[in-house]
This record gives C-alpha cells, sequence and structure tokens, in this order.
C-alpha cells in the first residue's frame, strides 16, 4: 500500500498505529513508516496527528471518528501506538495486541516522561508489548505478526462497580470521601 | 417543587482522559448529565445526550489556554451544573473553578497514566476540587488525594 491518505478504501490494515490525539509524534510516525518502507505486502495504516512527517509507504490520516477509529483496531491484526491510556484501553477493548513506544518528555514529545511510567505498570500484561525505541519497535513489530500471542484479557465496558459507586454517591451528596 | 435530576457535566480533554469518563458513565445514570471534550466526532461516543466540545490546549501555549479558558465558561455556564466530574487534563480543571464558583460539587479524578506521581494539574485540584481521587492506591494520601478504585 502506498501513502495514500485515503482511509475509508483498500484493504483493511493489517497494521493500524496510532499517535493517540493530542500530541504529534513524528519519531513514532518515521519508524512506522519506515517499517511499512521495508515490508510493501503489508497493509499499514497511522493516524499521525498533528505531527510533520507525512509518510511515505504507509497509509495516513491525520484523526478520525471514534467509531471509524475501533474499527480500524478491531480490524487489525497488530495495534501499534505511543504509551497512551487512550490506546490502552482501546485495545483491552477490542481484545487487540497492543505494540507501544513511550514519548520522550527530552524530545518535546509530552510534557512529563509518564508514558515510561505507563509502560512499567501495563507493559508487562497479556497482550500489551512494548518498545523503547525504534529499533524496538521494528522487532518488536516482526515478532508479534509472526506471532501475536495472546490478546489482551477482555474487560467489562465500565469501571468497576466500587468505583461507580462511590462516584455515584459523591454525586448524589452522600459521601464526601 | 418537584425534585429535578441532578445537573452533571462530565467532561475530560481528548484521548485516554475522555475514554477514561466514559468507563465512568453508569455513575451519573438518571442523572441530567452535558458531556463536554475536545473532539467534536466524540459526539458519538454519547449519543442523544446534551454535548459540547472545547479547543484542545496544554498549559505550555499561553494563548490557546485563554481561549480555552472562555469556551469553558461558557459550557459550565450554559450547564449550571449541580456536580462536576472530570478526568483531566489541565482545561477540566478550569470547569472545576468555574463550577465551583458557581456552586456546584466538584471531582477531579487523576488520569491512570499518573502511576508514580498526580498530574500537576491534579495537583493543583488537591485545593480546588470537593475532591481529589488518584487511581493507584499506592498515591492516595490522608486527606487528598483519595483512591477509590481505578477505571480499569
Amino acid at each position: 500500500m502506498n501513502g495514500a491518505a485515503d482511509p475509508a478504501g483498500g484493504p483493511p490494515p493489517q497494521v493500524f498505529a496510532s499517535v493517540g490525539s493530542m500530541f504529534a509524534f513524528d519519531r513514532f510516525v518515521r519508524a512506522v513508516d519506515d517499517w511499512a518502507a521495508a515490508h510493501p505486502d503489508v497493509p499499514v495504516l497511522v493516524q499521525i496527528g498533528s505531527g510533520e512527517y507525512v509518510p511515505r509507504a504507509a497509509a495516513f490520516v491525520r484523526m478520525m471518528p471514534p467509531g471509524l477509529y475501533q474499527q480500524r483496531i478491531r480490524e487489525a491484526r497488530l495495534f501499534v501506538a505511543h504509551a497512551g491510556m487512550g490506546s490502552i484501553i482501546a485495545a483491552i477493548q477490542a481484545g487487540k495486541p497492543l505494540l507501544m513506544m513511550p514519548r520522550r518528555l527530552d524530545l518535546g514529545e509530552h510534557t512529563t516522561d509518564h508514558q515510561f511510567a505507563t509502560l512499567a505498570k501495563f507493559g508487562g500484561r497479556e497482550g500489551l508489548h512494548s518498545a523503547m525505541d525504534e529499533a524496538a519497535l521494528h522487532a518488536a513489530i516482526d515478532a508479534l505478526l509472526a506471532d501475536t500471542g495472546a490478546p489482551p484479557a477482555p474487560i467489562a465496558p465500565f469501571a468497576g462497580p466500587e468505583l461507580i459507586g462511590r462516584v455515584r454517591a459523591f454525586i448524589h451528596g452522600s459521601d464526601q470521601g | 417543587m418537584a425534585a429535578r435530576p441532578i445537573r452533571v457535566l462530565a467532561i475530560a480533554s481528548g484521548g485516554g482522559h475522555w475514554v477514561q469518563l466514559l468507563r465512568l458513565r453508569p455513575a451519573w445514570d438518571g442523572c441530567d448529565v452535558a458531556y463536554a471534550t475536545v473532539h467534536a466526532d466524540s459526539a458519538a461516543d454519547v449519543p442523544g445526550a446534551r454535548f459540547f466540545s472545547f479547543r484542545d490546549a496544554s498549559r505550555k501555549n499561553k494563548a490557546a489556554f485563554a481561549v480555552v479558558a472562555l469556551q469553558l465558561l461558557r459550557i459550565v455556564t450554559a450547564v449550571r451544573p449541580d456536580v462536576v466530574v472530570t478526568t483531566g487534563s489541565a482545561p477540566a480543571l478550569l470547569a472545576i473553578l468555574y463550577g465551583r464558583l458557581l456552586g456546584a460539587r466538584t471531582l477531579w479524578i487523576d488520569s491512570i497514566a499518573n502511576s508514580e506521581v498526580m498530574s500537576s494539574s491534579g495537583l493543583r485540584a488537591r485545593r480546588i476540587a470537593h475532591q481529589t481521587l488518584t487511581q493507584w492506591p499506592e498515591l492516595a494520601a490522608d486527606p487528598v488525594p483519595r483512591y477509590w478504585g481505578a477505571v480499569l
């Protein structure tokens, strides 16, 4: 697949990659695009957000509506993203293996380095994989497409009853803390 | 006077903040809820509900943040919430502040992404919101932030 910017046409991507929806992440987009250039037989789609780097091999889109976004995750064999909670929750809810690369504060990719902490907490869970840099990302995409392993364990669509119950009590004025 | 439903403003920035807010929806079942977030497309996640969008801005960009501050003031005064609930990020802290000034009870739930330290906005929320929560028990403190559980 060549750099067509139309995510609605063509075969569903086998690899769907996303920078999330808040900040650009050009280092990640370039890494995924370099992988796509080396694997022209694998359809790759990247949501690049407001980034300046425009993929030359992978198909890309800046943003897409939530329904289509979730559909792309379900259709793909592998979901690749920054280490954001939106990506993690979307992958778990879709039952799709997720490969994450963290944003770095020193490169201006986020306001703090909390994505490293997120990987430390979630990176080892079933179906949630991490790659700390571009080279590791390339190796991990290869490995996961060869064997995606177990998907993330399914979860209920909503938070657990204890948290829901206490927020509900707060709303109704009967739980101040 | 017949009791009216509690008016809730459920507000979050984009990405994981919004996804976490959606996972809390049963908490305001039966309430008169209005949602606010940064992507207009996100209205599709909450069909039938009153919905507002505002510009995305981190505190890094002062001019954009000023625009967001005005947008949020409009939203809060339009909704006149009894309760404001948010999962962050920085702009939502303004909704907490405005809501509180207009008499709402306010709840800040720090993102589950903040697993080692509270977000800087969450630290500020401790002094502004009526209640501030962390989603990691090891970050809980007395009196705030409290730990009531996590969205995952």
